[in-house]
Formats: structure tokens, sequence, C-alpha cells
């Protein structure tokens, strides 16, 4: 490994801005007094050394065997995976400045029972391998999973509303998720300090009475004691020793990368975020620089390593999780720029330095990066931002002032795709989706699934005259979203607290606050859907077409023109706002896990094409098995007024509801964007500026040409790296299913003629 | 030289033809732009890829009230350069009502921009004081040069080219600003001796802003199958880039950088 000289005697906070932070954990008070602003362009960026070019071609070659090999090279199927389980790992040991792997060799996927032992032996089975007999034993007989703990428990309803897939992609049989670990902690306190915190707070945890939650909390500290002593060991192992803080740039981003692959050894979360780095790391880099010690060429390497092993983690994953979310996601979450509540733009040349490495190393969906955005934000980076988007078509935007606001803090990140997180302060419980198209047609059909054709939700009067009343309707709804509320809630409620018990996560809660705001995160599918056919019943006079069994399986609209959502248009997005916000209440009538706070989201990542699969035809003409839009988008077709109409269609809808996220997908052909590069910046700057001042929430942005999606599905060879964003995340298109490749190419492209 | 206020709200409004709206217009003048494209043209271009927009006296009637409130919504998009436009058929079939939208869009700060194939141009009167009154309260605008020669002119769209020829001589003289756009048609447009006359012809006019070559497509095809009319220019495929380039070069696009500056008050 190439490492830099060491000084004589190391003071690690020299040349950095004295504050609180020296007196007690606080990333963001170091953050704030050295923050390092930059107002330029992208002219100083440096491209890939000659280790960084022959670090990722091997990376790439790796990629392709996989690919190849039918997605999985090696895995483990005897070692647990533990913070300490595998000996180093490296691609080449003397060119990587930043080290560590997953397992003790590039991609190959280690072994994680804890979440579920079936689900970790139908992985393996899945790509070929089996589990080593004694694991099997282990897992099914001497220790207890998450998974089997959830089952335990759950209810004949519970599991009913599961198998019918009105509830879907429950975190039951693998890890939540979604915690953002405050990472920066250990380069700039080093492990020792932040062991003293955690002792500190053990001791002050139950003083009083040992209720539950206080024995809960008790044992907690002490796992994430000991997760630290692990990481340090971990570290050691690499040759480095992270008890005490880094001393430069390269020590800096070497800690906090072990902190992430400390997390990404012990949980299989479906996401695996990094939270906010960019500002931390670039007073380290600027501290280098100005002492000479490193030029803008190392820098740049460094964060090219850095990004190169985040692109390069993996989890084995069954068939049908697969399906559910394509093309190996984790979203390892970088969120980059925002402001600060001063009103501080976080700009660094940092920030540029991780989009260079899109450049530099080719276009990759992972890291999932996340601009932070605010009108705030210099002239320089938003165009430079842009240009990434108009050429690999890899980042989304999310809005910054709005997020400060809602959460309280400048010091959030993006925990998954799309939902914000205070990174020190707060946490979340991940909580997949209710499937509320499939709702209304359990209203219309009585609770009988559409699908399956068995009585899955409570046996209410069905609706049984031709035409469908708005009125009689409505008054169906209610009771119906009840039961979904209730059944939903109550499912996730187990969930959590088995996850707690079973498949603690002390690695990431170790580098976050001891008392912590816990949100319980929901989700909608099949929105979009819901709410046009909800407008259909008001203004199209629905018409239903029955089976022999007297079960409704298609409609038909004597008004086809009524409102849709996605037009800007009022009587449309109204039912919307209402379906959130009225969801929302009536999931908040019930007990929440751990005192959480309730959210909800309207966000479906590339569930959206199986969801649609297990939905029968809809109201609003959606035909059975068709895939949902994705998100919060609107229907495929339902647009008539442009890209704008649409946008704010999404934007009216109530984040303070949805504060786990509002996802809106924008597809568009370069040509529609400008006829050339200048003004297609142009063009997306100000579209990007405008969603957020209407109180957008996120905004994914693919700029292609649909002729270049088709080719793509023919020849996926000619076309290795390209990558979409879809719902939240990034993709290689290659790596979706057929049926996902042929969504992502159907969806509305807005286009010119 | 602008109507009153006052009097405005008493008289009887005027109504606009409308064939649709696109809220995200982004290569129909500067910046981010609001599109009306309004109903009714007597031209016939062969190349037009919007003949459902021929029809004159039919399309959704609105008032331009109605399309400042609606363009309104969209005003955060639309940054220093962005604003309304509107385009057609061909718009200016339909002045009195570009008049009332574009006077009352200015006073509330918005710029215009007039999307003209010049067609319904004329020095007679009044037509041509409302032009004036037009150009009052226009930013600016673009003006399609079909062919400059004009049987060819004549050949591809049904009329000859002296009347938009003789719109854009007025603007030129009278600083009213333009870009001048050009589709590129093989068998059509593309011939050298022409695009290159209209080089010449192009960079002896005053205020114009910017120049663009828009190579033909054939996206149109489908509304034309669907309406039931022939498509004139079936087997003509899209220009190559080269040919593209080509037309630029003769047309200098690149001399012309002016739309930069916009806007200019
Ligand atoms: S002037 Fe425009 S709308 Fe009229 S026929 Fe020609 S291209 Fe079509």
């Amino acid at each position: 490994m190439k490492q830099m000289e060491k000084k004589a005697t190391p003071s690690y906070w020299d040349g950095f801005v004295a504050g609180d932070w020296q007196n007690s954990i606080n990333v963001r008070d170091f953050i704030n007094k050295n923050l390092v602003q930059y107002n330029g362009d992208d002219t100083f960026l440096a491209g890939p050394t000659a280790a960084t070019t022959t670090l990722n071609d091997e990376v790439l070659a790796l990629k392709k065997k996989e690919r190849e090999v039918g997605g999985v090279l090696d895995a483990d199927n005897n070692v647990v995976s533990t913070v300490t389980s595998h000996k180093p790992g490296y691609i080449e040991k003397d060119l990587e400045t930043i080290v560590g792997l997953q397992t003790d060799k590039p991609l190959k996927r280690a072994f994680m029972p804890f979440g579920g032992i079936r689900m970790a032996e139908d992985a393996l089975e899945a790509y070929g391998f089996k589990v080593d007999p004694e694991q099997h034993k282990i897992f099914t007989e001497d220790r207890k999973t998450h998974n089997q703990g959830v089952f335990d428990v759950y209810t004949p309803d519970m599991r009913k509303a599961r198998h019918y897939k009105i509830i879907t992609g429950l975190p039951d049989a693998y890890a939540r998720g979604r915690l953002i670990p405050d990472l920066p902690r250990i380069a700039i306190y080093g492990i020792d300090r932040l062991m003293k915190a955690k002792a500190h707070d053990f001791e002050n945890i139950g003083d009083g009475e040992l209720t539950n939650d206080v024995i809960q909390l008790r044992e907690e500290v002490q796992e994430q004691y000991r997760a630290l002593v692990e990481m340090k060991k971990m570290a050691e192992s690499y040759g480095f020793d992270i008890s005490r803080p880094a001393e430069n740039a390269q020590e800096a981003i070497q800690w906090i990368y072990f902190g992430y692959l400390a997390s990404v050894k012990t949980q299989n979360g479906a996401a695996m975020s990094v939270g906010r780095i960019d500002t931390t790391i670039e007073a380290y880099i600027n501290r280098d620089l100005k002492r000479g010690t490193i030029t803008e060429d190392q820098a740049q390497e460094f964060i090219d390593h850095l990004v190169m092993k985040l692109r390069m983690v993996r989890f084995i994953r069954t068939t049908e999780y697969n399906s559910l979310f394509s093309g190996d996601p984790i979203w390892a979450t970088l969120s980059l720029g925002g402001s600060g509540m001063d009103g501080k733009h976080h700009i660094t040349k940092t920030a540029f330095r991780f989009l260079k490495t899109l450049d530099n190393m080719g276009a990759a969906p992972e890291p999932n990066i996340t601009l932070l955005w605010s009108d705030k934000l210099p002239e320089g980076f938003k165009r430079y931002a842009t240009q990434v988007s108009i050429n690999s078509s890899t980042i989304q935007y999310e809005n910054d002032e709005m997020l400060k606001e809602q959460w309280g803090t400048d010091y959030y990140g993006i925990a998954c795709c799309v939902s914000a997180q205070p990174i020190a302060t707060g946490m979340q419980f991940f909580g997949a989706r209710a499937n509320l198209a499939k709702t209304i047609l359990y209203t219309i059909n009585g609770g009988v699934d559409e699908i399956g054709k068995a009585q899955v939700g409570p046996a209410y009067a069905p609706i049984s005259s031709e035409y469908i009343d708005y009125d009689e309707f409505m008054k169906k709804l209610d009771p119906m979203m009840g039961w979904l509320a209730d059944i939903y809630v109550n499912s996730l409620n187990a969930i959590h607290y088995m996850h707690d018990k079973y498949y603690y996560e002390a690695e990431q809660m170790a580098l976050k606050d001891t008392n912590l705001d816990r949100t319980f995160a929901t989700g909608i599918s099949g929105f979009s859907h819901a709410v046009d056919s909800i407008s259909a019943i008001k203004y199209g006079h629905v018409k239903v077409i029955r089976d022999e069994s007297g079960l409704a399986v298609d409609f038909k609209a004597d008004n086809d023109d009524y409102p849709r959502y996605g037009n800007n248009d009022d009587r449309a997005d109204q039912i919307g706002v209402w379906l959130i916000q009225h969801f929302y209440e009536m999931m908040n009538k019930h007990h929440l896990y751990r005192g959480a706070k309730l959210s909800t989201s309207v966000l479906t990542i590339t569930s959206n094409v199986v969801y649609g699969k297990n939905t029968g035809t809809t109201p609003n003409g959606r035909k059975a098995g068709e895939p949902f839009s994705p998100g919060a988008n609107p229907a495929y077709g339902a647009e008539k007024n442009g890209a704008l109409a649409s946008l704010l269609s999404t934007a009216k809808l109530p984040y303070e509801f949805a504060t786990d996220g509002i996802s809106n997908t924008f597809g568009v052909t370069p040509n529609t964007l400008g006829h050339d590069d200048e003004a297609r910046k142009d063009t997306l700057v100000n579209m990007v500026d405008g969603y957020m001042e209407n109180e957008g929430m996120h905004l994914n942005i693919n700029v292609f040409n649909r002729e270049t999606l088709i080719d793509a599905q023919k020849h996926p060879e000619e076309y290795p790296t390209l990558t979409v964003r879809v719902s939240g995340y990034c993709v290689y298109f290659a790596d979706l299913t057929k049926e996902q490749q042929d969504d992502v190419i159907s969806r509305t492209y807005f286009e010119t003629m | 030289m602008v109507t009153t206020p006052a009097t405005a709200t008493t008289i009887k409004p005027v109504i606009g033809y409308v064939h649709s709206i696109e809220t995200f217009g982004s290569v129909d003048g500067p910046g981010i732009r609001y599109v009306a494209f309004l109903q009714g043209c007597r031209m016939r271009c062969e190349f037009c890829h919007n003949p459902d927009t021929w029809n004159i006296g039919t399309g959704d009637e609105v008032t331009s009230d109605e399309i400042l409130d609606d363009a309104i919504r969209y005003r955060a998009f639309w940054g220093k350069q962005g604003g309304i436009t509107c385009s057609g058929g061909e718009s200016l079939l339909q002045i009195d009502f570009l008049i009332d939208l574009f006077t009352k869009a200015k006073a509330e700060g918005i710029n215009t921009c007039l999307d003209t194939c010049g067609q319904p141009f004329t020095y007679k009167q009044p037509w041509f004081d409302k032009f004036k009154r037009l150009m009052a309260v226009t930013d600016v605008s673009l003006v399609d040069i079909k062919q400059i020669d004009t049987d060819r002119h004549k050949r591809l769209t049904g009329f000859n080219n002296e009347t938009v020829l003789s719109m854009i001589q007025y603007m030129s003289e009278n600083g009213h600003h333009m870009w001048i756009r050009h589709v590129l048609v093989p068998e059509r447009t593309d011939y050298d001796e022409n695009l290159k006359e209209l080089g010449e012809y192009v960079s002896k006019l005053h205020n114009v802003d910017k120049v663009e070559v828009l190579p033909y497509h054939t996206m149109g095809v489908v509304k034309y199958e669907t309406l039931g009319i022939d498509y004139p220019l079936k087997g003509i495929e899209p220009p190559t880039h080269d040919r593209v380039v080509n037309a630029e070069n003769y047309l200098h696009v690149n001399d012309y950088q002016g739309y930069r500056q916009f806007p200019f008050s």
C-alpha cells in the first residue's frame, strides 16, 4: 500500500479551527468551523492516475466476469460474516491508497445468516452454492434468526396480507438497513475517544428503574462498545491504528471507509448509506494541500479509490429479491453539497472530486450520488453537476432547503434511495410499502384478492352495481384503508422488535448518538393508479366488468376525459394529497414501536414492476399485470401538458406527511433539453431550481434517447456501463430484467418534435 | 402604444383558439418556456409535423387571462431567460389574441416570444398597425425561412416567400430581435446553392440573435396516418449529420451569439 511518510509527532487537530467539536462528539460543529467553500468551476480537477486506471480496469474485468457467470463470482458458505471474520483482502495491494474489502477477495460475497437462514440459503442456491451443513444446523436448531422471530409472532392475517402482496418487500428476512453511520467521527476522534463517550453514556442510562426500555438500551450500548473494539481489530489487520484520530487526508478517508466497511460486513440491509462525508474530507485534503504534503492528483486518487471500493460492495440475494430490486443495488447513498442552517453553501472541491470519479472511472450505479440542491449552491457547481447528469444520468437531486426545515438540522443525509435522516441524532425503521392500487380493488371486491381470488381483507360488502357510485365507493374505501393501515403498521411493529433483538446494527449505531430520534417508515405503492382510479370513479362514470364469480376484472370509463394526476390539475392532484394524508392519519392511530414518529413515502424503486404484476386491472384503465408508474410519477400516458405540469403535480404532494420521500423519475431526450450542451445545462439548472422552489422533494434525471435504450437492450455488450436512474437509485441498464428494461423504455420520455 | 388596463377589463375578452400547451418548451426561444400552440395555419408545408394544427376556428377557446394564469404557475422554472412563447399553427392568424396576451404578460414582467412563419404578414391596414402593436410587446421572434428560392418555397409550402421576407425585412429595419430557423429537408431545402444564398441573405439582416438549422425528422408521420392525410415526404429520410454541419457552415450559425445576452432589458 502506498503511504505517505509520517510526521514525527502527530498533532491531529493542528490547523483546524477550534470549537465545541473538540469537547464533545460533534461532527456538525467540526464541519461548520472548518468549511472550505469553493465557488469556481471544474477546471482544477485531475484525471485518473496510472494506479487508478490499472485498478479500475481490474475491477471492471471482474465485474464483466461476474455478469458472465450469472451474477455471482464467489460466495462464502461457512464463514459467518462479522467485522473481523475475514483476513484482509485487496485488489492489488501496492496500488491501493484506500484499502479494505468485505471478504478476503474482491467481489466475493459474504455469508450473512442473521436476517434469516432460509433467505441466505436460497440466495446461495440461486447461484449454485450450497450452505455448509454445520451452519445450517446452527442457524436452524441452535441460533434463532430475525426471520424466525418475526414469523413466530405474525398473525394469520399478516401472513395472508403478505402472501397476497397487498404489503410487499417487508424486511422480515434480511436486514432493514437505512441507517446512516456518522462516519467522520472515526477520522476526527479515533475509536478510543468514541469508546469513552459510549462508556460515559452507558453509565448514565439506568440510574433509575430498569424498565424494558432501559434494559434494552443498556444492552445495545454494550454491543456498540464491542463493535468499536472489533473495528480497531479489523483496521489493525490492515496495518492501521484507528484508535487515534486521522493524521492526514489519506488516513481520514481510510478511517471513514473502515467504519463503512464494518457496516457492510455485518448488515445486508436494502440500503447501506455512506452518508455525508464530503465537507469533512475536504477539511483534511485542504490542510494537506496547504502543507504541501499532497498534490491535487493524489487527492483525486484517494477519492477515486474510495469510490472504487464503494462500487465493489456486494450482497447475495434471492431471485425474488432481485426481481424487486434489480441490478444488485446496495444504495451506498452518498450525499453531496447542501447548505448550512446559516445559509452558507457546503460545496467544496471534494464535492467536485466525487463527481469527477464518474469521469475518471466511468459511470457506475454506486455510490448512489445524491445532490442536496439549494438555490444557494454556486453556479459553477450547478452547471458541472447537470453536465454529469447529461453525460451519465447518474445523479439524483433532493431539496436541501425543504429537508433542513423538516428535520431541523443541516447535518442530515439520505438514508436509502430518497429518505432523509439526521446523521448524528436520528435513525429510521424501514418499512417497505403497502399497495394502495390493490386496496381500491379490495374495496370494490369486498376484500377478495383479484388475482388470488381469496378473501384477504375483511369481507365488507362489495360494490355490486353496474356503474360505480362515487359516494358509495368512498364510504367503502375508508374502512378498507383502515384495515390495511392496521395490518401494515402492526406487521412492522413485529419486524422491528425482532430486528432489534436478533439483528441489531451495533456497528452503525456505535457511530451515532446513544439517544436517537426514531422514525417509523412506511410507504405507498400504486399511488398514481389509485389517484387516477378515484378520479375516474368521480368524474368518468366507470362501469364494472365482472367475471363469472362476480369479481370485478375490468373497467370502462364512459367519459375517458376525466382529470388525471400529472397535469397540474387540482381536481386529480388534490385526490393524491388527500390519499397520502388520510393513509398517514390512519396509520398514525396505531402504536408505533419504540415511540417512533410515523413517516410515509411515495417511492417504489424498481419494485413498481413486480407490484404491478401482482395487481389486477385498475379503474384508471391500467391492465392487470402492467407495471405501476415508479414512485410518485404519474401513470404512463396520463400527462398531457408536458414535463413541468407533471412535475408540479408531484410537487404538490405534502412532504410533511411523506417525510420518508416523494420520488420523481424524470426522463428526457437530450434534444428536448436544448440543441447544445450549454443550453441543456441551462435548462436542467433552471428545471431543478424551479422544481425545488415549488417544494418538489426529489428528482431522478435521465437524459437519453429511447433508441439508445432499445439498442442497449439488443446489444448489451456494447453498453456495459450505460447507467439509468430508476426510482431512487441507479442501475446498469444491462443488469435489469427484460421486463424492467421494457418498463424503463416505455416510460414517459419527454421529447419535443 | 399600449392599451390602458383600466379599459381592458370592460371590453369583451378576446378569444384565442389553442391547439395544445407545452409547459416545458426548451427549444422554443430563450430558456425554459411555456408554449401555447395556437390553432390554424394556411400554409401546407410538406414537412409539417403538426398537421393537426391546420384547421382554422377549431381548438380550445381560451382567454389571455386563462393562459397567463396557467403560465405563471411555471414561473419558478423560467430563470432569467424563460417566459411565454406563442407558436402554432400560424400564431399571427390570431394577432388580436397575441396583442392581448403579450401586453398582459409584459405588464407582469414576463418576456414574450413569437414563433411565426410570417404568412399572414401584410402592410395593409388595419393589420399592419396591429402588427406594430404586437412587435412593441414582443421580446424576440422565431422566424422560419423555409426556402430562399421562392419557387421551391412555393412547392414546399403552397406559398411564395415574398411575404415572410418582407416581414423579416421590416423586423430587421425596426430593431426587432429575431432567431432565424431553417428546416433542412433532403430533396427540398438541402441544396448548397440555396443554403449559400440563404446564408448571405441572413448575414445582411440586423438584430438576428441566433440562426438554427433544424434537421427534418419523421416523428410527424403518425399524425398524418391518424388524420388520414397522405404523407407528402414519403421515403425522404432525415439529413445526415454531415449535411447538417454543411448547412450550419453555409448559414454561419456560430456567428450569431446575441441570444446569450437575452433578455436585453
Ligand atoms: S407553417 Fe408551420 S404549422 Fe403551418 S404548415 Fe408550415 S410547418 Fe405546419
